[in-house]
């Protein structure tokens, strides 16, 4: 009695067939592999954006993530490509005074004067600085919502069109914001402006229809010198969350406790 | 522009408009309050104005929204604020407010008071006139002493609940711009305050201004016990406004944050006209100085001239409060606006002439009320008729 009979249960023709007998071992491993996997991940629950992959939109959910930026003042060299990346991609007016990010650049002077310019939000960049005595020390500050965990924009708004999302982005709906502009008025960091067409509030999204896509905002994409950290606030190994151990980190205004999740490293005390 | 203002900022967005909000509410504010003297603290000199006050307050409440409304990016979705209003934002209350007072304060105050005339008039009157009256009387003809009465009380306790509601009314306009933490100009405990002041002043002036020009228009005499009461309250007003002005003034100087720099700054150069000439001097010092002088509210008015000139001193007086009241308003609103929030830099604000937000539309706004008053004179006349003549 051949003791394969015993483990297959199954009569084999006369013969040794050692060969087809792998074979079908491979072939129903195989078969068994394929229709269990699924079940597996499944049951494993990977994190919706890394089980759907980056265009997992449908499967996005808000409530795992809670996104900041971190900005190392020390890497930004005013090259203002942040901006024009988020003017298209988030389509901007083209003019002077609308803006939902843009570069400052402090020139601090040998007699501690301050001078503070953002020609054109830094959109093209920055001309030599205009001083007539000796530079002491001079920086770029990139500026954008703070999409603060206490925002005073959502607090005043009348009906509630601009919101907290779960993941932690500050949005207006433009199909429900009235036009008040109360918003605008009672946001400290001046990072809200008025749509001149649409006639409604604007603001930095983070770039919001590409987070779902789990893609980063396009002003962190195009930053050459990686001023711009994007990542999860709380708990998760991100780049943001390696920025904020890394770095000593401070946000805007601190004592109007909005609670900002921006994050500056090598914050000067000259910048408000 | 000078210094650095953050990009966004270039364009103010509060304008003219938006000026003349704090303005209205406050004129009907203060009208009220001035009705609600004789109503509830029987001041019995200024009886001659408690109607026309209490119909200027309905005129211009009437008119209040619409400055906000044309100001919207979206007024056609203005309505939102009724259906789903934010409960954490100071401005999703002011339809409650609003309709609070003009609804329960204002409407029924006029309506119990005029009840009687109504039903009077609805007998008297011919034709529209007459089924106007009976449709504004509401089918409620009765009287009686009784009823009489019934309306007297009732009329005294809305009274009552109005003289909180007008301070609310106003005091929460103030709080629309004292709560917002971002703006140092704003940010003050004390904005619900001095705007609650300064919108009893402005009232009070206003009513003295309708009730002389409407009695020169109507060849009659100007009661002058009333007038002289007005003076003085309107200086009794002023004092306690100014003193509140002076607090918040000082108090900033003696705090001295990081804002005052720039603050200093504005008030010498972009405010020095508006704030420094219109309000202090034009619109406070030198009508203090008038009323002070001439009116009974200090000893009996220190110099005591004629009627004549007594009548022309306070005409002039409460035009120059009009004018300091709105200085303030404007001081407020686009001051507020003309310094960065980055605390470095001060832009500048030019009025359009004609558009939506410009100086035409302001002008026919607050020409608007006068319109609407001048129709509710016709319709429910303020002057007893009868016993003026009798006088």
């Amino acid at each position: 009695m051949n003791p394969d009979d015993d483990r297959s249960g199954a009569p084999l023709p006369s013969g040794p067939q050692p060969a087809v007998d792998r074979r079908r071992f491979v072939e129903n491993a195989l078969k068994a592999c394929a229709a269990g996997c699924p079940l597996i991940l499944a049951a494993i629950r990977l994190p919706a954006a890394v089980a759907q992959g980056p265009a997992g939109q449908a499967g996005y959910d808000p409530t795992e993530h809670l996104y900041g930026m971190g900005i190392d003042i020390q890497r930004c060299i005013g090259c203002g490509r942040c901006v024009a990346a988020c003017k298209a991609e988030n389509d901007v007016p083209l003019d002077d005074h609308h803006f939902n990010t843009w570069v400052e650049r402090y020139v601090i002077d040998d007699n501690g004067e301050v001078t503070v310019d953002s020609p054109n939000g830094g959109f093209d960049g920055f001309p030599q600085p205009d001083t007539e005595s000796e530079i002491r020390r001079t920086f770029f500050v990139p500026k954008l919502c703070n999409h603060c965990a206490n925002p005073p924009c959502v607090q005043v708004c009348p009906v509630g069109a601009t919101f907290i999302t779960p993941d932690g982005v500050v949005l207006v709906d433009d199909t429900y914001c009235i036009g008040c502009r109360y918003c605008i008025q009672a946001c400290p960091y001046g990072a809200r402006w008025f749509h001149p067409t649409k006639h409604v509030a604007a603001k930095c999204t983070l770039c919001y229809h590409r987070l779902v896509k789990g893609l980063v905002p396009a002003c962190v994409e195009v930053c050459p010198t990686g001023a711009r950290t994007f990542g999860e606030v709380e708990h998760r190994p991100t780049p943001l969350a390696r920025f904020m151990r890394m770095n000593e980190v401070q946000v805007l205004k601190p004592h109007l406790n909005t609670r900002p999740k921006v994050y500056y490293a090598n914050l000067d005390g000259e910048v408000r | 522009m000078q210094g650095y203002i953050y990009p966004n900022e270039f364009e103010l967005q509060w304008s003219l408009l938006i000026v003349l909000y704090p303005y209205i509410t406050g004129l009907v504010a203060g009208a009220f309050i001035l009705a609600s003297l004789e109503r509830v603290f029987n001041v019995k000199e200024v009886q001659p104005t408690y109607r026309l006050a209490l119909l200027t307050a309905l005129a211009f409440l009437l008119v209040a929204p619409l400055p906000l409304q044309g100001h919207l990016g979206h007024p056609e979705r203005s309505y939102e604020i009724f259906l789903t209003p934010n409960r954490q934002s100071a401005m999703a209350m002011f339809g409650f407010v609003y309709a609070w007072y003009l609804a329960v304060v204002l409407l029924l105050e006029i309506w119990f008071d005029y009840r009687q005339d109504m039903v009077r008039w609805a007998q008297e009157a011919h034709g529209a006139r007459r089924w106007l009256y009976r449709v504004l009387t509401l089918g409620a003809t009765d009287v009686s002493p009784g009823a009489l009465k019934f309306d007297d009380a009732a009329g005294r306790w809305i009274t009552i609940i109005g003289i909180p509601s007008a301070f609310l009314l106003h005091g929460y306009v103030g709080f629309i711009f004292g709560s917002v933490k971002a703006n140092p100009w704003w940010s003050s405990v004390l904005m619900p305050v001095v705007f609650l002041f300064s919108a009893i002043v402005s009232g009070i002036a206003l009513v003295l201004i309708i009730y002389m020009v409407t009695s020169l228009f109507r060849s009659r005499p100007v009661d002058m016990r009333c007038l002289d009461k007005l003076a003085s309250f309107l200086f009794y007003a002023m004092i306690v406004d100014v003193s509140l002005e002076m607090l918040d003034f000082v108090h900033r100087l003696y705090e001295s944050e990081e804002s005052i720099t720039i603050l200093s700054q504005m008030i010498e150069s972009r405010l020095f006209i508006s704030l420094i000439v219109l309000q202090l001097v034009v619109g406070t010092l030198i009508p203090l100085g008038f009323l002070g002088a001439f009116s009974p509210a200090l000893h009996r008015g220190l110099a005591r001239g004629s009627d004549e000139l007594r009548r022309l001193i306070y005409l002039t007086s409460a035009v120059l409060v009009e004018i300091g009241i709105f200085s303030i308003r404007w001081n407020v609103v686009i001051g507020g606006q003309l310094f960065s929030k980055s605390l470095r830099g001060l832009t500048v604000y030019k009025v359009e002439l004609l558009g939506l937000e410009g100086l035409a539309m302001t002008i026919a706004i607050m020409a608007l009320p006068f319109l609407i008053l001048w129709i509710l004179v016709r319709v429910l006349p303020p002057w007893n008729v009868a016993a003026q003549d009798a006088r």
